[in-house]
């Protein structure tokens, strides 16, 4: 075929078709991204994807939860004895090592997600070997800075996004 | 050629158990088609991709839709500012929906001007029939979904019709509703079915394409093939065709989406549904209209109804109706007006269905379905007797080459 | 090349015929006197004009709001007509919503936050009824798509107060020469200098008309902005595409045609 004579000929009509079938492609891309996209998170999602909560009420050793993003959002003041628990140990001897200043902006306040790093069930409070939390699911235990400290869990409770916009009101998210 | 071109590795392995491949290389490229088919012949794969495009975009409504009374009409409000080009994909159905009427309407008129439905295409017929009726129950049931005023007092009104069936009617209609009025019942079922029946649809639709295939398409001469000559296969010819036709309607209906998308629809559907107030004129999509014309044409509630329902079954008929031996009206002087005469018949039933009932629309509507009934009763079976065809050519080929007829 | 006329003029000939008759034999009643207007947002490149909308908030939410519900609409969709977050943030604040039950079992209301939606004037339906001798006033969120006439039906309509002729006396309403029938529930909410713009702009009556009507326009269809411009994009790629498909299909007839 590549000896043909007419292969001037060849190349224009295959230069058309080539633009066709380019062409065709383009529309058929452009046109499955909205129905890939839809399937995205929808404004009104995405608008209660940050959340604002008052810590004004809680009392130390009071924890509230407060759903975001579908998941629970374990806030705890906690108690100075619980503080120290997390601050003084040795974070080498952890499985998932972490400072607890690194997982407290305002070590009075943890706040993280309350989903087990395991399998995903939502961990006890106040329960464990460890006094932190405690899954009930296959047993994990987490200390009162939420780190895994026993069980099948790979890693620490997440710690969400959150900045401190006053004393005692967050913005997660 | 089917053969041995799938006859190698993994694909031959696979079509040697299963033919798909095979079938597909029958169906859409090795297909001998008429080489004299014009655009009118477009119509039938352009249904198909209409079809395509309402499940689609249908499947990715479903999955933001709410079917309860209390959820639908706010669900749709969601898709359509909320959800990443809801907006677009819902559009894209509704009108998606007029289209598909558009273009299945103007393929079943060139069936009905090139004689399409006579021996041996009887069953394809029937079977486009079947898809046209199925289409019908699927419209009906998605303009229920939104729950709007009209999809609200449509329902109402067209689940009424059942309620004329002597004796059973009210259990009927009970049972239909699954209460004693429209209400989150009916629209769930609605829903379910709604989602159903495409998939129907598409299976007749296999079947129609089977049927076609069996003795080939139909063509504006309205001759059977003598032979190969009068043949080219479906690909490249056909595929570049339709995908050029497709490209053009869907330019038309780019348009209607992004700048005039509630230009089909009915103002009244985006107010809530008030099982209280019904609106001043209720009026189903306009794809309803020449049948709603009909059933208004006829004083009597049971009448209305079977009046209704006849003008789609007679067309089961008409392979038996028309007495012509020729196909194609282009050969046939008298029927060929006649032809026209109905298709103005149904725009002016059309146009008599989306106005109100009163005055002279009364009038103009039982004259249009009187005309519309003896077309096909009357007047198809005396035009084949007394009218004296024009002569057919010998072949396709020879026609095509001389270019003697004018259509 | 004959064939292919033949379809596009019939196609078109009795799409818009079928389209016109029906579409005006419900536009409106006979006896409703609509003006066809211009907005900034009609036409092929037409646009919703956003300080105006804006505005037209601030007329929705003095005069208009006491009455009528806007309830698909949310607060922080009006980020899409210009407002600054902190600006939506305090303009939802202002109003307050049911919270979540407390750890008592009590509902304590809340201010309203940016992903709440306007707040209705009302409780419930029966409670719109009672406040309003039996009728209910229409949510506007979808007004403008919800009314024959749509856009110029609502101008007219809010410019359509007049004095009852003294042959329709008495009436049980008001007399509106632009409302089916002539007689409507609500006074006329509009005189001019209801509201005091904060861009300083002199708030006409035909101002605030046609603010508001900008600003429902919006809140009927918040996508008109997006979808036009798409539109136009996609358009243009169809007219290129549907033209070089057919010099494909010139090219590969080229053979049967001769």
């Amino acid at each position: 075929m590549k000896n043909n004579p007419t292969d001037e000929k060849k190349t224009r009509r295959d230069f058309i078709h080539i633009t066709s079938g380019v062409t065709v492609a383009t529309g058929l891309v452009a046109a499955g991204w909205p129905l890939i996209d839809q399937m995205n998170p929808s404004a009104d999602v995405l608008a209660l994807a940050t959340v604002e909560v008052d810590l004004e009420p809680l009392q130390p050793g009071q924890s509230i939860s407060v759903l975001w993003r579908g998941k629970p959002l374990f806030i705890r003041y906690r108690t100075d004895e619980e503080i120290s628990k997390a601050e003084d140990i040795d974070v080498n001897s952890l499985k998932d090592p972490q400072l607890d200043k690194d997982r407290a902006q305002n070590s009075k306040y943890l706040v993280m997600i309350g989903v087990c790093t395991h399998l995903g069930c939502v961990p006890l409070g106040q329960e464990g070997e460890y006094g932190g939390w405690f899954c009930p699911c296959h047993g994990s235990h987490y200390d009162t800075s939420g780190r895994i400290r026993k069980g099948p869990a790979p890693t620490n409770l997440e710690i969400p996004p959150y900045v401190f916009l006053d004393e005692t009101t967050i913005k997660i998210g | 050629m089917s053969n041995t071109k799938n006859g190698k590795g993994v694909i031959g392995w696979i079509d040697y158990r299963l033919p798909i491949f095979s079938t597909l290389q029958h169906t859409l490229v090795d297909y001998p088609t008429p080489k004299n088919l014009n655009y009118w012949w477009n119509f039938g794969s352009l249904a198909g991709i209409f079809l395509m495009i309402q499940i689609v975009t249908g499947i990715v409504l479903a999955m933001h839709y709410t079917p309860s009374v209390e959820g639908a009409f706010a669900s749709i409000e969601h898709i359509m500012r909320d959800v990443n080009y809801g907006w677009l994909i819902r559009y894209i159905h509704m009108n998606g929906a007029s289209f598909f009427f558009i273009v299945v309407y103007i393929h079943i008129f060139r069936g009905l001007y090139y004689g399409s439905y006579k021996s041996p295409r009887e069953v394809l017929w029937w079977l486009g029939l079947i898809i046209l009726l199925l289409m019908m129950a699927t419209a009906f049931m998605g303009y229920v979904l939104p729950w709007g005023q009209m999809s609200f007092w449509g329902a109402t009104v067209i689940t009424n019709l059942f309620s004329a069936v002597p004796v059973v009617g009210t259990a009927v209609v009970e049972w239909l509703w699954g209460g004693f009025a429209v209400d989150n019942a009916l629209l769930n079922r609605f829903f379910a079915l709604h989602y159903l029946f495409p998939f129907l649809i598409v299976g007749v639709v296999i079947l129609h394409i089977v049927a076609l295939h069996t003795h080939g398409s139909n063509n504006p001469l309205g001759i059977d093939r003598k032979g190969p000559q009068d043949s080219i296969p479906f690909h490249p010819y056909y595929t570049i065709k339709d995908l050029f036709g497709l490209s053009f309607v869907l330019t038309i209906f780019a348009a209607v989406v992004f700048y005039a998308p509630d230009f089909l629809g009915h103002p009244d559907n985006y107010i809530p549904a008030d099982p209280l107030k019904t609106p001043a004129h209720i009026v189903p999509e306009w794809y309803f209209l020449p049948f709603y014309a009909i059933l208004r044409a006829v004083p009597d509630k049971l009448g209305g109804v079977i009046a209704m329902i006849s003008a789609i079954l007679i067309l089961f008929a008409l392979p038996w109706l028309d007495t012509s031996k020729v196909r194609s009206a282009t050969f046939r002087p008298i029927y060929k007006k006649f032809f026209w005469l109905l298709f103005i018949d149904v725009i002016i039933l059309t146009w008599v269905g989306g106005s109100p009932a009163e005055g002279h629309f009364i009038l103009i509507g039982q004259l249009a379905t009187i005309y519309y009934f003896a077309h096909f009763i009357i007047l198809m079976p005396i035009i084949g007797i007394i009218e004296t065809p024009r002569p057919l050519p010998n072949s396709i080929s020879e026609s095509v080459l001389n270019k003697p007829i004018k259509g | 090349m004959k064939n292919y006329y033949q379809i596009i003029k019939i196609f078109f000939i009795s799409f818009i015929f079928i389209n016109t008759f029906f579409c005006k034999a419900f536009a409106a009643g006979p006896d409703a006197k609509i003006t066809k207007m211009n907005f900034s947002f009609d036409g092929i490149f037409g646009v919703i004009d956003k300080a105006s909308a804006r505005r037209g908030l601030q007329v929705y939410n003095e005069i208009c709001a006491g009455c009528h519900s806007l309830e698909h609409v949310a607060y922080r969709n009006l980020l899409d007509i210009g407002f600054s977050s902190d600006q939506v943030k305090e303009f939802a604040s202002q109003f307050e919503v049911m919270g979540e039950p407390d750890s008592d079992g009590e509902v304590n209301m809340r201010s309203a936050i940016p992903s709440d939606r306007f707040v209705s004037p009302y409780l419930n339906d029966n409670q719109a009824k009672a406040y309003n001798n039996g009728a209910i006033p229409p949510d506007l969120s979808l007004i403008i798509k919800a009314r024959a006439g749509g856009a110029s039906y609502f101008y007219s309509l809010l410019k359509g107060y007049e004095d009852v002729p003294e042959d329709k006396e008495p009436i049980n309403g008001y007399y509106n020469i632009a409302y089916p029938g002539n007689v409507i529930a609500m006074p006329q909410p509009l005189y001019g200098d209801d509201v005091e713009y904060e861009d300083g702009t002199e708030a006409t009556m035909e101002q605030e008309i046609i603010d508001l009507v900008s600003f429902l326009a919006w809140t009927a269809q918040p996508e008109l902005n997006d979808r036009k411009s798409m539109g136009f994009r996609v358009f243009l790629f169809l007219v290129f595409m549907t033209s070089v498909l057919f010099l494909s299909y010139r090219k590969i007839w080229k053979k049967i045609k001769g």
